[in-house]
């Protein structure tokens, strides 16, 4: 059976989990990409308040579309964005709202598999592109911040039941799927070029 | 007499179509390649694609959060009196709202989104004409993840078609996991600049099983996708055999002393659908009709 975890995640919950390893999550999951990174940054710089509280959360790298029913938002579809956008800003945001986890899709960069090892962070690999299978683990939404900066952009509260399946891809002591997929594509492309008739 | 309101609900419809529902030859090459990929950490990621495929038809639903940019490509008959142009942008406004699609249309500097996918060239309509009575909408839905992958390269002509292999793998080696392979690509070869460019993301409105006519193109297409196929980048970058769907290859001639190409990148959702709107006020959609 795989692992189902609730966040707000503890420092042992993410050292403990493998490489590899298939989890589901349940609790509370915020989303956030390239304006969230760049203005909860800039909030702190200049002393001002967050609205949200990441500590321990789950961080989705995801711009879902929501639509409002009455005055509840539901989710439609929320898959996961291209997560090596937010790489020149992810190592300082995990130093200084500290998530447990990081859900998205692509991988990220050393700097964040360091910062991750440093501060007990974990990343999450989910399907991109599937977006309805994605929203089937959204049981509902809380609520929504920084709405100005669009419907992708905003940071949307989502209360996940049974979220995933969840590929550990960069776990909490250095290690990253990517890294080892890379390694073996750099072995494969001497095979390629040979086909190609290229050096 | 056909009116801007028969484009209008013709263009909600065929967005609909294209977000929900995939053209079958993608459908299909992700279906083969679920069924041979072996090793658990792919078959995974595939299975999450099939089964939401499934999901998005069954619900009505857009497949994926990103329903992308909407490109149009647009052929009229030579004496069209329609505005078929107010028919697309405000069929997109509505399509915005009713399918729903995703607001993804913002001022590049200010970043402002405006909430409906309509602003200055947006959304970009290609025209052309024919001699037939019915109009032909085409749309891609083009997400962002996959098109910011996209390159040019200006060769030159003594790099040749070394140039044109190897360029096509540093691009897909470099975009590596992002693109939310397996993909599919569009090559544009010659031309100029610009012509590249659209030819590449023209190279993807052709079914992937259909190879290109000249055959020296179809030889470079099937070999570019086994070498690249040969890389075990695998679906979602986590590593596997299925690396790319397709790949396809559009040509135009060129000056002499250039070789523009063009490589757009293109993710497993390769959405696209066709509607034909005839002048009783008819419609067809060829590419979602099984």
């Amino acid at each position: 059976m795989p692992k189902r975890l609730k966040t707000p995640l503890s420092e042992k919950d993410v050292r403990d989990l493998k490489l590899g390893e298939t989890i589901y999550l349940d609790g509370v999951i915020l989303t956030g990409r390239d304006e969230v990174h760049i203005h909860a940054l800039e909030y702190l710089e200049k002393g001002k308040k967050v609205p949200v509280d990441f500590k321990g959360t789950a961080l989705f790298h995801c711009g879902p579309i929501m639509r409002k029913k009455g005055e509840q938002w539901e989710v439609v579809a929320a898959g996961p964005t291209t997560s090596s956008r937010m790489n020149s800003l992810e190592p300082q945001f995990i130093e200084k709202f500290r998530p447990g986890a990081i859900i998205g899709k692509g991988g990220m960069s050393q700097p964040t598999v360091d910062a991750m090892k440093k501060f007990g962070c974990i990343y999450l690999a989910i399907t991109g592109g599937a977006a309805v299978l994605a929203a089937k683990g959204i049981k509902s939404v809380s609520g929504v911040e920084w709405y100005e900066l669009g419907m992708p952009e905003a940071i949307w509260i989502m209360n996940a039941d049974n979220f995933g399946p969840l590929t550990v891809a960069i776990d909490a002591h250095g290690n990253s799927l990517y890294a080892a997929v890379n390694a073996k594509v750099k072995e494969n492309e001497v095979k390629a070029r040979e086909k190609l008739g290229l050096k | 007499m056909l009116a801007e309101a028969d484009i209008q609900n013709a263009t909600v419809e065929l967005l609909r179509k294209a977000v929900v529902k995939l053209p079958k030859d993608v459908e299909d090459a992700i279906r083969k390649a679920y069924a041979s990929e072996t090793d658990e950490v792919p078959k995974m990621q595939l299975k999450a694609i099939v089964d939401n495929i499934d999901l998005a038809i069954k619900g009505n639903t857009p497949m994926c959060q990103d329903t992308g940019v909407t490109i149009f490509y647009v052929t009229l008959p030579r004496e069209c009196k329609v505005n078929v142009e107010k028919g697309i942008v405000e069929g997109v406004r509505r399509a915005t709202k009713e399918v729903p699609l995703r607001p993804n249309a913002v001022h590049p500097l200010t970043r402002k989104n405006p909430g409906d996918n309509v602003g200055e060239r947006h959304p970009f309509i290609n025209w052309k004409l024919h001699d037939q009575d019915y109009i032909e909408i085409t749309v891609m839905t083009k997400g962002a993840g996959s098109e910011n992958m996209s390159q040019l390269a200006m060769l030159t002509p003594s790099a040749g078609l070394k140039g044109i292999k190897e360029f096509a793998l540093n691009t897909l080696l470099r975009a590596g996991s992002n693109p939310c392979p397996p993909t599919i690509i569009g090559m544009g070869i010659g031309g100029s600049s610009d012509i590249a460019m659209k030819l590449a993301k023209e190279a993807l409105l052709r079914p992937i099983d259909v190879r290109h006519k000249d055959p020296e193109i179809a030889k470079l297409e099937t070999e570019l996708f086994d070498a690249i196929n040969m890389l075990g980048i695998g679906p979602m970058g986590l590593g596997g055999k299925t690396t790319m769907l397709g790949l396809n290859i559009e040509y135009a001639f060129c000056h002499t002393a250039s070789l523009p190409v063009a490589i757009n990148v293109q993710c497993w959702a390769g959405r696209r659908a066709t509607v034909r709107i005839y002048p009783d006020g008819k419609t067809k959609y060829p590419t979602h009709e099984r």
